[in-house]
């Protein structure tokens, strides 16, 4: 698959203090993103270079194979984190200014969006302040503004806060249905479920490094341990604990049930596969529950972040 | 559309549709006319007011020359004793009472003259009786001496010297003035224009940083052109409001002057003769005529434009690096100083001495030429020296934008820091 965006190598330092170090990344084309790190890490500073607010010290972007330059601008559609609206301008008039700063013809720009507010059955807004809308419903405006003008790339800083649920879900089918429609989406949040959701490459950013990066399931898939989780229905837990625990490598494990079952993580090595140990198992209790353990994307970043300490 | 004209005309409508710029715009007119109109009503209820003064003339030759004119009256006490008089002159409120001593010499009358009042006096007042009795006395000195004054008199001269350029046009004895009302006047309006557009190009650099639309715009514009946009934009905002101004402005005054008889003209100065006067106000009119008018408009708007853009692209880069408008007060000053300085050397060094050597060097200096420069040009400057004085201009303007630009790339994107000098000069080198 081709990629749509490719940071080669992106340095940037303000003063004595690196912002980034030497960070590649590669976005595929129709691919939805994940940009993830914790706070600091430097993912605002990589944003703003996409979007040419700042410029690399060292390193190169690259859009659709073509280095990164001014008409780009066109091309990409950025929701940040610090989001805004002027407040004393009406909706209607905002939105048109900010799409035809995108490049949009003012026609062109007024059609989209009459569109776009039918579809969120927002168009009795339009002559209203933005100071007189609620947080969630400037952030609607926002987020049309955002995509309007059909960037290739649209770039997510913590789309979903600021809404309620029902919102969240909306906005979370559009950013499919617009991935659906062939544009790429670069989205970063510190919502790890909403990650899970949606992303299916990741890319996570420690202390000014790419510490990791790659296709979601082959990350998964690297880090899953071969371990089981077991529910055995026995009378004497204790005796098959230990008749387990010196066979395998065994720890408790917590979920829940309805009966009293001896709840287990098995983690396999390499001589047995897990068809062996399933039909070893029901030799000696009744089986409720047999499932592998897969981390979540929450272990994954924890994991790496710590060990990276 | 390019961006930088959307910018412009987006910043233009949010100036032009706030409401303080439409209470300003068509309420300043009214309270500055209003302003004209109550002090002309107070000067004249000052001048309805008759000073009575009583005389005690124990000579007897002097009471005849008082003739009570407007504004003062003169009584006769003559006849009363000094001591009865000024209890009359208390009792009935006087303004004062004017005591010239009999069996004295000449000599000594000079001297020994009495003004009794509440108050000192008026000091027009004490010179027209001094002026009155003085001539009197002169006139009993000649005849003393045997003169004959019919022929003093008809021998007096009174010069009145004709001014003229070498170019042969008469000019009038005021023409510094006029020259200096025209100079002063343009370099007032730029002072003033660049404090409140200025504050307002800050303010509005403010209002996009707090609002945080800043990140959204400048994904899709180069910040320089925001701010260059932003500049221009609320600049168009300040000419029409200047423009608005002069013509309500105009419209009022005509009405004032036609409804309260105030004299629109401006007062001359000095004593001058009613049928000199008419000879003097066109000899004024000449002047204003004879002045590089074409000149004048097109340097006032050369330095009007760029004085206007060094100095907001200073405000914008302030505003850049500020979160809020209290913390802008630390960096004000190199906005204040300046601008001062260029205004009181426009006062003190270009009236006392246009072509001075402080004149000149101040009309040179970027950030004080536009003021200093327009106050000179009515005098008349050399060529040579307004296109040096531009070229700096621009060139510093030129860097003044770079600078400012860098500034404000880093300041919209720092939140929550206030920064110091310091910190301002490191983003210089990101």
């Amino acid at each position: 698959m081709a990629n749509l965006l490719e940071v080669q190598q992106a340095t940037k330092q303000f003063g004595s203090f690196t912002a980034l170090q030497n960070v590649s990344i590669q976005v595929p084309k129709g691919s939805i993103f994940g940009l993830l790190g914790p706070n600091g890490a430097g993912k605002t500073t990589l944003i703003r270079i996409i979007n040419q607010i700042t410029l690399p010290d060292q390193g190169s972007v690259f859009l659709d194979n073509e280095p990164l330059k001014p008409e780009h601008i066109k091309d990409i559609g950025y929701l940040p984190e610090e989001r805004g609206l002027y407040k004393s301008m009406k909706v209607g008039e905002q939105a048109l200014y900010l799409a035809q700063l995108k490049g949009l013809s003012k026609k062109e720009a007024k059609e989209r969006l009459k569109y776009w507010f039918d579809k969120f059955d927002i168009t009795h807004w339009w002559d209203k302040k933005i100071q007189e809308l609620s947080k969630g419903m400037a952030q609607k405006v926002q987020f049309i503004v955002t995509v309007l003008h059909r960037p290739k790339l649209l770039i997510f800083d913590e789309p979903f806060s600021g809404f309620d649920p029902i919102n969240a879900n909306v906005i979370k089918d559009e950013i499919l249905q617009l991935r659906d429609e062939g544009a790429t989406v670069i989205f970063s949040t510190h919502r790890m479920e909403s990650v899970e959701e949606l992303c299916d490459h990741i890319a996570l950013i420690n202390k000014s490094q790419k510490i990791l990066e790659g296709k979601l399931s082959d990350i998964k898939r690297a880090y899953k341990s071969n371990t089981f989780e077991v529910g055995l229905l026995t009378d004497d837990h204790q005796s098959l604990f230990s008749t387990l625990n010196n066979k395998f490598s065994v720890a408790p494990a917590d979920f829940k049930t309805i009966d009293d079952q001896l709840k287990l993580k098995i983690t396999l090595d390499n001589t047995m596969s897990s068809n062996d140990m399933l039909r070893y198992l029901s030799e000696k209790a009744q089986v409720l529950r047999f499932n592998e353990v897969i981390p979540s994307v929450n272990e994954i970043f924890i994991k790496t972040i710590t060990e990276n300490e | 559309m390019s961006n930088l004209k959307l910018i412009i005309k987006r910043e233009f409508i949010a100036r032009v549709r706030n409401k303080t710029f439409v209470v300003m715009t068509f309420l300043s007119p009214l309270i500055f006319v209003g302003m004209i109109g109550l002090i002309t009503w107070l000067t004249t209820l000052n001048k309805d007011e008759i000073r009575e003064i009583a005389i005690v003339d124990e000579t007897g030759s002097f009471e005849p020359y008082f003739k009570s004119s407007k504004g003062i009256s003169y009584i006769d006490y003559t006849n009363l004793p000094l001591n009865d008089a000024k209890d009359s002159v208390v009792i009935k409120d006087l303004y004062g009472l004017l005591y010239i001593p009999g069996n004295t010499s000449n000599k000594e009358l000079e001297k020994s003259i009495q003004f009794y009042a509440d108050e000192a006096p008026n000091i027009d007042i004490l010179q027209q009786i001094e002026k009155i009795i003085s001539e009197e006395l002169t006139h009993q000195n000649f005849k003393k001496k045997g003169v004959d004054i019919a022929v003093i008199e008809s021998s007096k001269a009174k010069v009145d010297i004709q001014i003229e350029n070498f170019l042969g046009e008469k000019t009038s004895k005021i023409s510094s003035y006029v020259k200096m009302f025209f100079g002063g006047l343009a370099g007032y309006l730029l002072l003033m224009f660049v404090v409140i557009y200025g504050n307002m190009v800050m303010r509005s650099v403010i209002e996009e940083k707090t609002s945080r639309i800043i990140e959204v715009i400048i994904s899709s514009v180069k910040p320089v052109q925001l701010m260059i946009g932003k500049i221009l934009g609320t600049t168009l905002a300040g000419v029409l409001q200047f423009f608005i101004w002069v013509i309500i402005g105009g419209v009022l005054l005509f009405i004032a002057s036609f409804y309260l008889g105030i004299d629109v003209q401006p007062t001359t100065p000095g004593q001058i003769p009613q049928d000199e006067l008419m000879e003097q106000s066109q000899l004024i009119l000449q002047d204003v005529l004879n002045l590089p008018l074409i000149s004048l408009v097109v340097l006032f708007l050369v330095y009007f434009i760029g004085g206007y853009f060094l100095y907001s692209s200073i405000y914008a880069a302030i505003g850049a690096a500020v979160d809020s408008e209290t913390d802008s007060q630390q960096f004000m000053l190199p906005i204040i100083v300046p601008l001062m300085l260029a205004f009181y050397v426009g006062v003190f060094a270009v009236i006392e001495n246009p072509h001075g050597t402080i004149s000149t060097v101040f009309s040179m200096i970027p950030l004080t030429s536009p003021i200093v420069m327009l106050m000179r040009v009515p005098f008349g400057v050399d060529w040579w020296q307004i296109l040096i004085s531009i070229v700096i201009l621009i060139a510093s303007i030129w860097f003044m934008v770079m600078f400012a630009a860098k500034i404000y790339r880093i300041g919209i994107l720092m939140y929550g820091k206030k920064p110091s000098y310091k910190e301002i000069f490191k983003w210089l080198k990101y």
